[in-house]
């Protein structure tokens, strides 16, 4: 009695906190795991893991047993909801989620196909900007004997093409955004939480870049258009 | 809640946001009961509980656009109701009803067909679990029935982890406290 007392004295410990959401199996594997050892070793805190179990199905019990709601509050709910405004259809979605809805309306097969596609245009991409790079390729670099008035340089690579993120209009289709990628010679190379990285397939002056930017930026299906990395 | 679930949930709240009745049907038929219970164990007025599901899920309707799956949609649903019922309760000053329901549980105790019944284990356990505070009767609920895990509860409730915890802790301690006042030992504390 005098060690019960004691026990319900003290500040309970982490593992005992947890216990409720160990009967409920809300936990994750490491703390089960945690748990089911700390029972394991100690019958204290297993006599009140009965009685948390008690606990959880008299919670059940109890809530199983209030019933339903009758059919009018689903008839208040609908006629509230038929008396809402009409919504615009789109006008609330983001990319993301316009486009996880575009590619759930397809079909397997046409999703298949699309995808053989894609890869093919990628790889013939790529293809074309490999021989352009390996034909306008300047010198990889310069030996010191060339000139002994200049100084020794060492270009190890060619620039790197210019990159912007996009953000489309939440109506734009697929062949739009297509087409605009075809426009610019620019591809996706990244994108996340509706923002796109393009990247542009040749290499351009600061001003050209911020020329294209501003073009980029006055397309009809683009929200937001900025140099990047 | 299956993780299959979950994510159809997440499918149903992008098209109700597009304006999809059916999808709001679907939803309503998955989550009207749990948001029912949940309501009427805070707001303990059936009429009320009613009223409150109409307005969760028309909060639902009108913010799906807004729901951006930082959490499953049953925890949204939740702490929607949880804010609506606690605004009814403001209305009908909730000080009141917890009064009676202390008083039910005192009641109770000195009742002699009524201590027939507390040798009845799951009987007495229902009871003392409906004459615990709301704050105490939420959180076994939402741990207990609704199956939300510590991060869940705490972003329902807007508490910390910690404080979950040992809200919950404390939920218990009171609860073998009534049980004992009942007659009824369990071995713990």
């Amino acid at each position: 009695m005098a060690a019960s007392r004691k026990m319900a004295e003290r500040e309970p410990g982490d593992i005992e906190l947890l216990l409720p959401w160990h009967a409920a199996g809300t936990l994750n594997a490491r703390d089960s795991r945690r748990i089911e050892e700390a029972l394991a070793r100690d019958p204290e805190l297993a006599r009140q893991f009965a009685v948390i179990r008690e606990e959880y199905a008299g919670t059940i019990d109890l809530n199983e047993s209030l019933g339903a709601p009758s059919v009018r509050a689903m008839q208040k709910l609908f006629a509230a909801i038929d008396a809402e405004p009409a919504r615009k259809p789109g006008a609330s979605r983001n990319m993301a989620a316009w486009l996880a809805g575009f590619f759930s309306s397809l079909s397997p097969r046409t999703v298949a196909w699309s995808a053989g596609l894609g890869a093919l245009v990628l790889v013939l991409q790529a293809g074309i900007i490999a021989a352009v790079l390996i034909d306008n390729r300047p010198a990889s670099f310069e030996t010191a004997s060339l000139s002994m008035n200049e100084p020794i340089t060492r270009n190890i690579s060619a620039a790197p093409s210019p990159r912007a993120l996009v953000r489309f209009v939440p109506d734009a289709r697929v062949s739009d955004v297509t087409a605009l990628l075809d426009k610019y010679q620019a591809s996706i190379v990244d994108g996340k939480s509706g923002m796109f990285r393009l990247q542009f397939a040749s290499a351009m002056s600061k001003d050209e870049f911020s020329g294209l930017l501003s073009r980029l930026q006055s397309e009809k299906i683009v929200s937001l258009a900025v140099a990047t990395p | 809640m299956s993780a299959t679930q979950a994510a159809t949930d997440d499918v149903l709240i992008a098209r109700i946001a597009e304006g999809d009745r059916l999808a709001m049907q679907v939803l309503y038929g998955r989550h009207h009961v749990r948001v029912f219970r949940f309501g009427l164990r805070l707001v303990r007025n059936e009429q009320v509980a009613e009223d409150l599901i109409s307005e969760v899920f028309l909060d639902v309707w009108r913010q799906a656009g807004k729901f951006e799956g930082r959490s499953a949609v049953s925890t949204w649903l939740l702490a929607i109701t949880r804010f609506k019922a606690l605004s009814a309760l403001r209305r009908r000053k909730d000080a009141e009803l917890d009064d009676e329901a202390a008083a039910a549980i005192e009641d109770t105790s000195d009742d002699p067909e009524v201590s027939v019944q507390k040798k009845d284990t799951s009987d007495a356990l229902r009871r003392c679990l409906d004459g615990l505070s709301a704050e105490h009767r939420e959180i076994v609920d939402l741990v207990y029935y609704h199956e939300k895990s510590v991060e869940e509860v705490a972003g329902i409730i807007g508490i910390p982890e910690n404080t979950v915890k040992t809200r919950l802790f404390y939920a218990r301690k009171k609860l073998a406290e009534l049980l004992k006042a009942a007659g009824i030992e369990r071995g713990w504390p």
